[in-house]
């Protein structure tokens, strides 16, 4: 499949995000050191590196999962600070997919994805459970919506995420590792609905090492470690000629079976 | 297929029933009892197989001994009836005067049956009683109502029974015309109001950031103002009913009536205080911390006793508040104390990716803790919220220390009658008194069985 064929993946000139000279620390380790990124809509950007770089605590900066210390980050015209209108009004906004899933176990997988649309959209229970067997068709399981989570396989869960996250309608989607917890049988269909998600136009940053997954979709490749983005490249220029060493002896690490 | 190796299945296995000691009624009294004493193959386990059967046969034989003379006491011996009004004489032996075989040995219910008003309501008016009654059949009927899965509208029910029950039953016992003053109570649903609205400012991000994180903490106090001051204003309203002042209440009522009021304060105050405690604001932290410290710290006979009888003294003269008013407090206070720590270990067992998915969500801190967080932590700690209700149930016989005639006090003033003085009356009291209470927490700890059973099945992890 080439995707750059495809209409609706067409890429905007909006700004959705803009990370500028961000620095976190968790206590005295400096974390995220000097992030600078501009993600347009209709982007999706893949973010790999070593564990510890960095990947999920920068995904989760933009939902304020974790404070940042300095600098300046935007989502959609919004400044993330301490006020927690912004942050309300940007978590609407964003939907994140977690490795774990996160799923609340005593909900029915119909309840998990009506919550938010009830308590934060205000929505009548009604439309909200349509809009939920609305997005739970499109991860194709809407046979499973009166079980609970604790009743499904790891794949099925995380689509369950997906649907539960896609409910409140949101501009971009933050993806954590979202295979990472899968038995190797479960990772293709996550890998596909994230797909068919690309292709909907659908802005996305996913933290993966999912290669065939950013080959696919990925307009963008971010290399990160020890905090810092050392690399930043379209796909096929990422795999094919990486030019920093570290990117280089991570791919290698990571390709070479 | 040419030639088969012998180590390739080529039918699969058949699939076989289980041999006798593994299933069914024998496997089950094989593998629990049979098992443990049947081994011989070696000296060692013809000791130990020997042992087995001893100790079996001992423990039988101490169990069955056991029940039987409870059982002989408590019905084939016991005296049940006294149809000539004989009282202590009914229950005398022949060498003590009565009628009964020497050395016999056995209940004298008549003395409870005598003595049953006294211990279930205490010095409560007789031709009033018709109101315990009533709020008693009130209670068991809501409860019933509210803990039968399959009946309709329970969750409103249950609202009632916390909201419009307690005032009612308040009114009926007490006979309500407390004769507080309208105007102050006014004053104090007005300044309720006031810091509801405090709150509601708060909460827009109005009067800084950090107050409008602990807006949630305005709202809870305005509402339990306004609601205390709506209680005691319709308290306040002349019903005519003779009035029956909480010094005539006794027995059974009082301990009804200080458990329930124990526990039903008691989980809400305990839930709030284990979210303070795990605030991460300090102020809100450290003060929920010190009042958790404090009440644990030190026993609830010490409580009662600073509440009856110290507490007087640090008021200023002429200001007066029901005794049991105070022993309800501190007994309020005690449990919310304990039950904030059971509480506080069921929030701990959350993931903590359940509270980043809600706020992914973006949900609220109070929609996520009433939506997400506190159904699973209650659901992990019902054994421990029911071992507190339990402890405090039993504990509400404390109270009898400071002058209040609970089920056991009046128990025991009413075996100081001489009118019944037998060798068997104190046994036979404390007999029926353990049977009550037996009833009530047996009653408990099977419902919480019950609940935990049911959300176990449909909430699989």
């Amino acid at each position: 499949m080439a995707a750059s064929t495809d209409n609706k993946m067409q890429v905007t000139n909006e700004v959705m995000i803009l990370m500028s000279q961000v620095n976190k620390w968790f206590g005295a380790f400096h974390v995220l050191r000097d992030i600078n990124l501009t993600v347009n809509k209709g982007e999706r950007i893949v973010i790999c590196g070593p564990s510890g770089s960095g990947k999920s605590t920068l995904i989760r900066c933009l939902n304020r999962l974790e404070e940042h210390q300095s600098g300046d980050i935007t989502v959609q015209g919004i400044t993330l600070n301490n006020d927690l209108k912004n942050i309300d009004e940007i978590r609407r906004e964003v939907g994140m997919v977690f490795q774990h899933f996160n799923l609340f176990p005593h909900l029915t997988i119909l309840e998990n994805c009506t919550l938010a649309p009830i308590w934060v959209r205000r929505m009548p229970k009604v439309d909200a459970e349509a809009l939920a067997m609305k997005y739970l068709e499109r991860v194709k399981i809407p046979e499973q919506a009166h079980k609970y989570p604790g009743q499904l396989s790891g794949g099925q869960q995380q689509r369950v995420a997906i649907a539960r996250s896609l409910c409140m309608e949101p501009q971009l989607m933050l993806f954590d590792e979202p295979t990472s917890a899968l038995d190797p049988e479960m990772i293709k269909e996550v890998l596909d609905t994230m797909v068919a998600l690309a292709e909907d136009g659908m802005s996305m940053i996913c933290v993966t090492h999912e290669m065939g997954f950013a080959r696919k979709v990925a307009n963008r490749v971010i290399f990160m470690d020890e905090g810092q983005i050392i690399e930043e490249k379209e796909p096929e220029a990422f795999f094919e000629n990486p030019e920093n060493e570290r990117t280089k002896l991570f791919l290698s690490q990571i390709l070479d079976h | 297929m040419t030639k088969s190796r012998k180590y390739v299945r080529l039918k699969d296995a058949p699939l076989l029933p289980p041999p006798a000691t593994e299933a069914g009624v024998t496997g089950w009294l094989w593998q629990n009892i049979f098992a443990s004493m049947t081994d011989f193959q070696s000296i060692g386990a013809c000791v130990r197989s020997l042992f087995m059967i001893f100790f079996s046969l001992l423990l039988v034989y101490v169990f069955v001994d056991q029940t039987f003379s409870l059982m002989d006491f408590a019905i084939f011996s016991a005296v049940w009836s006294d149809p000539e009004g004989l009282k202590r004489e009914a229950c005398w032996t022949l060498q003590q005067g009565g009628a009964l075989p020497d050395g016999w040995h056995g209940a004298c219910w008549p003395f409870v049956w005598a003595k049953q008003k006294f211990a279930w309501f205490g010095p409560y008016p007789s031709e009033e009683l018709w109101r315990v009654y009533l709020s008693f059949a009130i209670g068991i009927f809501g409860l019933i109502w509210v803990l039968v899965e399959r009946m309709p509208f329970r969750a409103q029910v249950g609202v009632l029974m916390l909201t419009i029950y307690p005032l009612f039953a308040f009114i009926l016992l007490t006979g309500g015309n407390s004769g507080a003053s309208f105007t102050g109570i006014g004053v104090w649903i007005i300044a309720g109001i006031a810091v509801i609205s405090v709150g509601r400012i708060g909460a827009t991000g109005y009067l800084g950031a950090v107050f409008s994180s602990v807006s949630g903490v305005f709202g809870i106090v305005g509402w339990g103002i306004v609601a205390l001051n709506v209680f005691r204003g319709v308290a306040a309203v002349d019903f005519n009913l003779t009035p029956v002042g909480t010094g005539d209440w006794g027995g059974l009522l009082i301990t009804l009536v200080v458990a329930l009021t124990g526990i039903v304060a008691s989980l809400p105050l305990g839930i709030v205080l284990a979210l303070g405690r795990r605030s991460k604001l300090p102020v809100i932290s450290i003060l929920c911390t010190i009042f958790i410290e404090f009440w644990r710290g030190v026993p609830l006979i010490t409580v009662l006793f600073m509440a009856s009888v110290m507490l007087p003294l640090f008021l200023p003269a002429g200001v007066n508040f029901d005794n049991l008013l105070r022993a309800l407090i501190g007994v309020m206070l005690f449990s919310a104390a304990y039950m904030a720590e059971v509480v506080r270990g069921g929030l701990q067992a959350i993931d903590k990716g359940q509270y980043e998915g809600a706020q992914a969500m973006g949900l609220s801190f109070w929609q996520s803790m009433r939506l997400i967080i506190l159904p699973q932590a209650l659901t992990h700690v019902i054994p421990g919220i029911v071992n507190t209700f339990i402890g405090l149930f039993k504990d509400t016989t404390l109270v009898s220390i400071v002058g209040i005639f609970d089920l056991l006090g009046a128990g025991q003033s009413a075996v100081a009658d001489a009118a019944w003085s037998t060798p068997v009356q104190a046994i036979t009291m404390y007999l029926y008194i353990g049977i009550i209470f037996f009833i009530f927490c047996f009653g408990m700890s099977r419902y919480s069985i019950f609940m935990e059973k049911k959300l176990s099945k449909s909430r699989r992890h």
